[in-house]
């Protein structure tokens, strides 16, 4: 082959390849698609009413259904016990979204489209994981309001009760990029909710996010002291209505930075490889 | 590489575990033209498609659209391509005019020419009306409108087609095709893939037919037809005694025999490109030789019959068996090897 050069007529101009130009783009490119996904949340009633409502649904029931029968000796009471765990439950139903939502944009083909553009490439993923994190934000606003209104009160002071959120966030963001390998990585719609019911039901369920553990039975027990949404949840309890902070404080954050490690990486080598 | 030339695939191969989707591809395409790739499902035309988007790395080979490397380039490739798949990549919650939008602020463009251009591209792909309403109200030949708009937001010089019109009806195909020929003369180049044989022979300056993750024919639609040994002169004798002596009358027209099908008795032989002086000719011969002829007709061979002589079985996927005097010369068995699924391929 010759080493002609073509000239190429109405192409779209060519973009800074400085680091930061490159830096600013994918942060441009990643806010326009998560506010693209936020627009089409807003646009799905029936989508609001699943990621909104339902929580809801379960802290009421939970508080009203089970709460009389179920002993806790905290401040406040089984209200002040049970919110923090609603919350963890949700950062973790809230990620089904993100592997559906992949899994749908895969199969329709839009993320072969989005990737054949000189967009950045992080930004499909960053986007998505934004978007969901807004919407996460805005349920656990919706919860904390509900809570109120049934009986919770922050027994903690206001900067806990930040701290509270931020760890909610942060755990959901985790849980988010399990969600998003997943869905990766199956690619079916269906495949991929079928399978977010198996591991979230338990780990949610068997968990301090409802009971206490020591109802449970003892092998049960083993299980649910270690396993990371306990850890959350008693962290998030502790800064919402006091208790010990420390020990869950820095397990808290080992699990949360192992699990956006390592699915985080994982979910952005699924992504390249679609 | 000629300078003119806007797409250049030479020897590409793509396996995925044991499917080996393409076995050492080549073409060129010449900037400006149609090139329209033909093959039936899981033949590997969609896994081309992606190596040229840069969406797959191809395990050998080399693929270069305006002189950039799909592999050595590839942010320098997606300036300049757009792609429009099989599915309609858009949003249906949205408006024609919000999905327009967006793929342009994702191509950089300025807000206020993200606008002016959404409103060009829904009047150009007469959705202009409903460019306002979502998409998820829009019918099938809309939605593919529309996803075509988007693909053209960025003036691409280089587009891809997937299978443009497959599902749709055959009012919504037509419509496609007209608005496919205006971007060309536009000066857009221009690979389609299809299944449709009348889709490449209707709108592709020149045609690979792929079989197999193989090039099995390359060529313009007339020369492809060529190979099949061009025209054809059919005629039906009732009288089944004569049936022998009318072919052995026209047998003097080709190298070949004629061929009979003595269940309807139709009598047909190809006459490469002699054309209407073939056809005088016949019914010159079958004068003479005293023989009663129904029905005599001349026509060029169908892409169909392209495909049925080149690989031996039919384009399509439960196509309707091909009539027996199609099964002609140049056809040969099936290959070996197992058709095992492509891989790259989404099936309708």
């Amino acid at each position: 082959m010759s080493t002609a050069t073509v000239s190429v007529p109405a192409v779209a101009p060519p973009a800074e390849d400085r680091p930061w130009t490159r830096l600013r783009w994918a942060v441009v490119d990643a806010v326009t698609i998560m506010s693209r996904n936020l627009l089409l949340w807003r646009r799905t009633p029936a989508y609001i009413m699943f990621t909104v409502i339902q929580p809801m649904m379960f802290m009421l029931l939970f508080r009203y259904v089970f709460g009389g029968a179920i002993n806790v000796h905290i401040p406040g009471g089984y209200v002040n016990y049970l919110l923090p765990g609603i919350i963890g439950q949700t950062c973790a139903f809230t990620s089904f979204g993100t592997a559906i939502a992949l899994a749908q944009e895969l199969q329709k083909g839009s993320i072969d489209r989005l990737r054949s553009m000189p967009m950045a490439r992080s930004a499909v993923l960053v986007g998505r994981l934004g978007a969901d994190l807004v919407r996460l934000a805005v349920t656990i606003g919706v919860l904390i309001a509900t809570g109120y209104a049934v009986g919770f009160r922050f027994e903690n002071g206001a900067v806990p009760a930040v701290l509270m959120v931020a760890l909610a966030l942060a755990v959901g963001l985790a849980v988010a990029c399990v969600s998003a390998f997943t869905g990766l990585a199956i690619k079916d719609e269906e495949s991929v909710q079928a399978f977010g019911f198996i591991w979230v039901f338990p780990l949610t369920f068997v968990s301090s996010a409802f009971v206490p553990i020591a109802g449970m039975p003892g092998w049960l027990q083993a299980f649910a002291k270690n396993q990371p949404f306990t850890i959350f949840i008693d962290e998030m309890r502790s800064l919402a209505v006091g208790g010990p902070l420390l020990l869950h404080a820095w397990q808290s954050a080992l699990w949360v930075a192992g699990i956006l490690g390592v699915f985080g990486w994982l979910a952005a080598r699924a992504y390249r490889r679609v | 590489m000629r300078s003119d030339t806007a797409i250049l695939v030479e020897g590409l191969h793509k396996s995925f575990g044991d499917v080996r989707a393409l076995r050492g591809i080549d073409f060129d395409v010449r900037r400006g033209s149609i090139l329209g790739v033909l093959g039936p499902n899981g033949a590997g035309k969609t896994t081309a498609v992606r190596i040229l988007t840069t969406l797959l790395q191809p395990d050998a080979g080399r693929a270069v659209i305006e002189g950039r490397d799909v592999v050595a380039a590839p942010a320098d490739v997606r300036r300049i391509i757009g792609l429009a798949g099989q599915s309609a990549a858009i949003e249906g919650e949205l408006t024609g005019r919000e999905n327009l939008e967006f793929v342009g602020r994702l191509y950089h463009l300025p807000r206020p020419r993200c606008r002016a251009r959404a409103g060009e591209l829904l009047e150009r792909f007469d959705l202009g009306q409903a460019g306002d309403r979502p998409a998820k109200t829009y019918s099938g030949g809309m939605q593919r409108r529309l996803d075509l708009a988007a693909s053209l937001v960025a003036e691409p010089a280089v587009l891809f087609l997937d299978e443009p019109t497959t599902g749709l009806d055959p009012r919504s195909r037509i419509g496609m095709w007209s608005v496919i020929r205006d971007l060309v003369d536009a000066g857009t180049t221009l690979l389609l893939t299809t299944q449709y044989l009348d889709e490449a022979d209707e709108l592709a300056d020149q045609i690979v037919v792929i079989d197999q993750g193989q090039v099995i024919a390359a060529g313009t639609s007339d020369q492809l037809k060529d190979r099949v040994g061009g025209d054809v002169i059919e005629f039906t004798v009732p009288d089944a005694g004569r049936r022998a002596d009318a072919a052995r009358a026209v047998s003097g027209l080709s190298d070949g025999d004629a061929s009979i099908d003595e269940s309807t008795g139709r009598v047909g032989i190809r006459i490469g490109r002699r054309g209407s002086e073939a056809l005088i000719e016949a019914v010159r011969l079958l004068d003479s030789a005293g023989v009663e002829v129904h029905g005599l007709t001349m026509h060029r061979p169908s892409l169909d019959d392209v495909f049925l002589a080149l690989t031996g079985h039919a384009a399509t996927d439960g196509a309707t068996p091909a009539p027996g005097r199609r099964r002609g010369r140049g056809g040969r068995a099936p290959r070996g090897s197992p058709p095992g699924p492509d891989a790259g391929e989404v099936g309708p």
